[in-house]
């Protein structure tokens, strides 16, 4: 017999975390330019039909199928979800001891992730970035680093992060933000600037767009966080709680440190904090106690408002929504947190956190498992860019002056806001 | 005939509409712009990054009056948008050669 109240609030975990690729959308349409919100929401919009597409073909199969004796990858074996339907008959005649809710979910669920993971990326390549380019490499990030990644990490006994290095990651802080963010990083990089990058500098088009992409995004991640328990429990409900009390105090601090900094608290401001406190707690969500949350919330801001105004400005590199300075910064030292503060309890391995047993075992494990994810998404990132940038000319990039007339219009053919002056002609 | 155009700061409109309406005057036509001068830009942050903007919004009101009431205009504008800081805008004085009311067809100050 399945347990019917965990099988609902996976499906509902389910429906939610599908909900924060829209929710993205908005948050980084209302950041972008006026003339480039149709490109910017649309390259969100855009990995719904990809990674749908591709994980029923092979994604879901790369990550979670096989026989689990690969340490670095699923297996081939459930291509095109091959099976997936007599499985789910014969698990309902017979259901499997300790399995709480059909199987089935998981596929979905994990899609939503790989969904999300996706669409944050874009952030980074907004406003210049040939849209052909980045269909292309998501496409083949979501199988070649994706996929592999959340099998390394969420893949059971013997995956390399997950198992054999120890690292601890409650709902993708490894695989979904330091993943996406760095590879916003390296996409940016190999990009070059927006015309006009550090002389004159874009400002959001739609502020209350970004806020109510924030909501959505707060909402979601609800179901992201939570459903990472894959029950309907004690842990649950705690995953629940430090989502919100850590996006409270990044949305808190985030605030107290512009007030400091700029003299003016700003909504944009507020919604990056309480993105960036959704972010740090991601990893530790269903392993630290309250207090610990609010501490990493507010941490998080300070941390992400330095990279954000200052390293990018050092070292010059246009993360043009801040998939990195927020989605990179945060879930790197999110990593490292759980590492301080996982409860020994609640830890999936033998060791808790530093705070409560002295013993750094755990510390370590997340730091070398940090390592080793960016060591295989930089690596990976890098042929992906050189193969996808061979099949397109040679440049991902669209031309000067398709730039200068907006990606809506070069790219497109469409306008976000025709009737925006009244005229409706 | 004469068209005044009147660049102000937003926030005079509505005090500077009811001055207008004091005087008889109401009949104008507003624009919201932008423009630059001597005021220069502000600063606004974005994420801690600084954003210069140079273009500063303003109202541009237009109005088309009788001669004689030309320099009374002026006057009023120029007591009621004032603030003394930089930025308070300017007007301009234009010759008009012909005004029609479509409706009557009426021509010239008569149709102003």
């Amino acid at each position: 017999m399945y347990d019917t109240g965990s099988t609902s609030f996976m499906l509902i975990c389910t429906m939610l975390i599908l909900f924060m690729t829209p929710g993205l959308a908005f948050f980084y349409g209302g950041l972008s330019r006026r003339k480039n919100v149709i490109n910017t929401m649309l390259m969100c919009f855009v990995v719904i039909g990809i990674v749908g597409l591709l994980w029923v073909v092979a994604g879901w199969s790369f990550a979670y199928g096989g026989d689990g004796s690969l340490s670095w990858f699923g297996g081939f074996d459930q291509l095109g979800l091959n099976g997936v339907v007599s499985k789910m008959l014969a698990e309902k005649d017979a259901v499997p001891d300790g399995t709480a809710y059909p199987t089935i979910i998981n596929i979905c669920f994990q899609m939503a992730f790989a969904m999300i993971t996706c669409a944050i990326i874009t952030g980074s390549v907004a406003g210049r970035m040939k849209f052909g380019a980045i269909v292309a490499f998501i496409g083949a990030w979501v199988l070649v680093v994706y996929a592999p990644l959340a099998h390394m990490v969420w893949g059971g006994d013997g995956s390399l992060i997950g198992d054999v290095i120890g690292a601890l990651d409650f709902a993708g802080g490894d695989v979904v933000h330091i993943s996406s963010g760095i590879t916003g990083l390296i996409l940016c990089c190999c990009l070059g600037g927006r015309r006009g990058f550090g002389l004159t500098s874009a400002r959001p088009h739609n502020v209350p767009f970004v806020a109510l992409g924030a909501g959505l995004l707060w909402l979601g991640w609800f179901g992201f966080n939570g459903g990472s328990e894959f029950a309907a429990d004690g842990t649950a409900a705690l995953a629940i709680l430090n989502t919100v009390v850590a996006s409270s105090a990044g949305l808190a601090s985030w605030l107290v440190v512009e007030k400091l900094q700029t003299g003016k608290p700003t909504l944009v401001g507020g919604a990056t904090g309480l993105v960036a406190g959704l972010v740090v707690v991601t990893p530790g969500a269903g392993f630290v106690e309250p207090w610990a949350a609010v501490v990493m919330g507010i941490i998080v801001s300070p941390v992400c408002y330095f990279a954000i105004s200052k390293l990018k400005a050092r070292f010059g590199y246009d993360d043009a929504l801040d998939a990195f300075g927020c989605h990179g910064v945060g879930g790197l030292l999110g990593g490292v947190l759980t590492g301080l503060f996982c409860v020994p309890e609640l830890s999936w391995t033998e060791h808790g956190g530093l705070f409560y047993t002295g013993d750094p075992s755990l510390l370590v494990s997340q730091v070398l498992g940090i390592l080793v994810t960016l060591a295989i998404v930089v690596v990976l990132d890098l042929v992906l860019v050189a193969i996808v940038k061979a099949a397109f000319g040679g440049s991902l990039r669209v031309s000067d002056h398709d730039e200068a007339l907006g990606m809506d219009f070069s790219a497109h053919g469409e306008s976000a806001y025709p009737a925006y002056t009244g005229m409706d002609a | 005939m004469k068209k005044v155009t009147a660049v102000i700061r937003p926030e005079k409109l509505e005090e500077l509409k009811d001055a207008l309406n004091e005087m008889g005057i109401h009949g104008m036509t507003v624009y919201e712009v932008q423009g630059c001068g001597t005021q220069r830009g502000w600063k606004e942050y974005v994420r801690g990054n600084e954003v210069m903007l140079n273009m500063v919004p303003k109202v541009k009101v237009e109005l088309v009056v009788g001669d004689v009431q030309v320099e009374p205009l002026i006057k009023r504008i120029c007591v009621v948008a004032r603030t003394g800081e930089v930025g308070d805008g300017k007007i301009f004085v234009y010759p008009v050669d012909e005004c029609v009311r479509i409706r009557t067809g009426e021509r010239g100050e008569a149709a102003v």
